[in-house]
């Protein structure tokens, strides 16, 4: 099964007015490249980059991509999704015996958008949704977390528990900008911008670029004492039609589904170390946390309050402060969230460094989508 | 050659039949209109920035590695082929070649141009060969541009100049 060699990152900033995206692209290839110890010019068989060009802010991005990563008069392709899309492309490219080296990168170049709520809004269904009204699309996430709310009584506590803990790690992780030491009081008493959502319960974003090395088994071994391998690896979506999915995360539970089965996981509450999950809004984690079958439904906010999902709890979540702690990374949040995993499992997560050996790392497609993708790495 | 051509045709049975102003403005066929607001403003980084600000001198400026020896142009900070950082800043001269052009008859809505436009991507003198940039060609009859054809940049006056690559008005034949 492939490996992860190597990884290098760019940031996380609130903003990054020195450098371009292409540059930040490079920084992070660079690093990836020594971490691995490989030359991308004459190691790496295929070049995969995540990216939606309305982020990008131009089109056919995927002819942009090969001078900063070494890919000049190589083979290079864009997936226009999340960085865990294009590392199942890598998989898939060296599983089939076309790649022995494949490199996945991702990167948000957020501060650059000077319109964010409407490029979301472009995103809607243009005859079917978006003319509706002009309110910020953000409520989308509000509607679903009202719905998730009243059905499953989740409690106001338990979103403001996801809030204290992440932005809590957050302070121990030196690449991420919105650390903050909070209490569940504080949080509740901040303000509504979305009801029933908070402001504070929204990932801001973020600017970084992230870069990883994946090798064919043997070729792993080989080039590594510390190869992570990816165990397993899913995607799925719903339906496009807004007013006819679940509102339960079920892209979460099925891409989860995927990638346990392929990594021989029958019980992942037991088995699975260490989770990095999407949580760019805050309810999202308690939603994903029982879609990723980590928790039952109805017990997710009394585990959250009694500290399981903290950094020295039974299973961590989010222990590099996730979305609320790092910002959103828009395509890169799969990498930031596998990026951690990694790290941690190869023991290199310093002083937020926990004792694991098996980690999934899952993302979903932001506002208005209900299609995501799960990744499992262990060691 | 359709050189300084203005009315453009095609053969009738490639034409099709499309629809009319009308059949839009009087809804015969369904459709929703939107004009989103997607705006941005890009960070120019390391390389760009340098070379937008010496644009504002009248000057333009390329990047050396030391390795290809290549003098590279627009500027980034690494090598491309490389695949390591730049080593040094270097001008290059404001004349160059004619590598490839065209004649451009209309607009992105295939409107006509009042005046044909010239595009050209023009070799730099100073850079290394195939380094150079797109641009456009003036104060030229359209049918006396030619490939190798010796070029110099005509530069807006310093005070209208805005470190946008617009700062070129445009290119003009040397002569001699």
């Amino acid at each position: 099964m492939p490996a992860v060699v190597g990884v290098g990152y760019y940031g996380f900033n609130t903003n990054t007015p020195d450098m371009s995206w292409k540059e930040i692209m490079y920084e992070a290839a660079v690093r990836a490249y020594e971490d691995a110890g490989i030359d991308p010019r004459r190691d790496v068989d295929s070049f995969v980059t995540c990216a939606e060009d309305f982020y990008e802010g131009f089109a056919i991005f995927d002819e942009f991509v090969p001078d900063q990563l070494g890919a000049v008069v190589k083979p290079t392709c864009t997936v226009c999704a999340d960085f865990l899309y294009g590392l199942a492309t890598a998989y898939m490219q060296i599983e089939s015996g076309l790649a022995d080296i494949a490199v996945v990168e991702a990167h948000s170049k957020a501060s650059d958008m000077k319109t964010f709520g409407e490029i979301i809004r472009h995103a809607m269904d243009p005859i079917w949704l978006k003319g509706v009204t002009r309110a910020h699309p953000y409520y989308f996430a509000a509607l679903e977390m009202s719905y998730y709310m009243n059905k499953y009584c989740i409690s106001e506590e338990a979103i403001a528990e996801v809030v204290v803990k992440n932005k809590g790690n957050a302070i121990l992780n030196e690449s991420a900008p919105y650390g903050a030491k909070l209490t569940v009081e504080s949080v509740l008493n901040s303000p509504f911008v979305f009801y029933p959502m908070r402001k504070i319960e929204i990932a801001e974003r973020a600017d970084g670029a992230i870069v990883f090395v994946v090798a064919r088994d043997e070729i792993a071994r080989k080039i590594t004492d510390s190869p992570v391998w990816i165990k397993g690896i899913g995607w799925w979506s719903e339906t496009s039609s807004y007013d006819t999915r679940s509102f339960e995360a079920l892209y979460a539970y099925k891409a989860g589904k995927m990638a346990y089965k392929m990594a021989g996981i029958e019980v992942p509450v037991k088995e699975i170390d260490i989770a990095e999950i999407d949580d760019r809004f805050a309810f999202k984690e308690l939603q994903h946390i029982v879609a990723l079958q980590l928790a039952g439904k109805f017990e997710v906010c009394e585990l959250m309050r009694e500290g399981y999902f903290s950094r020295n709890g039974s299973l961590p979540v989010n222990v590099s402060g996730g979305n609320l702690g790092v910002g959103n990374l828009l395509e890169a949040t799969g990498a930031q969230k596998s990026l951690e995993v990694v790290l941690q499992l190869r023991r290199e997560a310093g002083r937020r460094q926990i004792d694991c050996e098996l980690g999934v790392a899952q993302c979903w497609r932001y506002i208005p989508t209900a299609s995501g993708a799960v990744a499992v790495f262990g060691v | 050659m359709a050189v300084g051509k203005k009315e453009i045709s095609c053969p009738p049975s490639a034409e099709g039949t499309g629809l009319s102003d009308a059949d839009i403005s009087q809804k015969n066929v369904t459709y929703f209109e939107d004009h989103p607001n997607l705006a941005y403003s890009w960070t120019a980084g390391q390389a760009m920035s340098r070379f937008l600000n010496e644009l504002k001198n009248g000057k333009l400026i390329a990047t050396k590695c030391e390795k290809c020896r290549r003098v590279i142009f627009p500027p980034r900070i690494y090598c491309e082929l490389c695949y390591k950082p730049i080593d040094d800043w270097v001008y290059i001269k404001d004349t160059g070649v004619v590598q490839t052009f065209s004649i451009s008859f209309i607009d992105p809505d295939a409107k006509p141009l009042e005046k044909p436009v010239i595009v050209a991507v023009i070799t730099i003198d100073g850079a290394s060969p195939n380094m150079g940039i797109m641009h456009i060609i003036d104060e030229v009859e359209p049918e006396k541009v030619y490939i190798g054809m010796r070029v110099k940049a005509v530069w807006r006056p310093e005070s209208e100049r805005k470190g946008t690559i617009t700062d070129i008005k445009y290119w003009k034949p040397l002569e001699g």
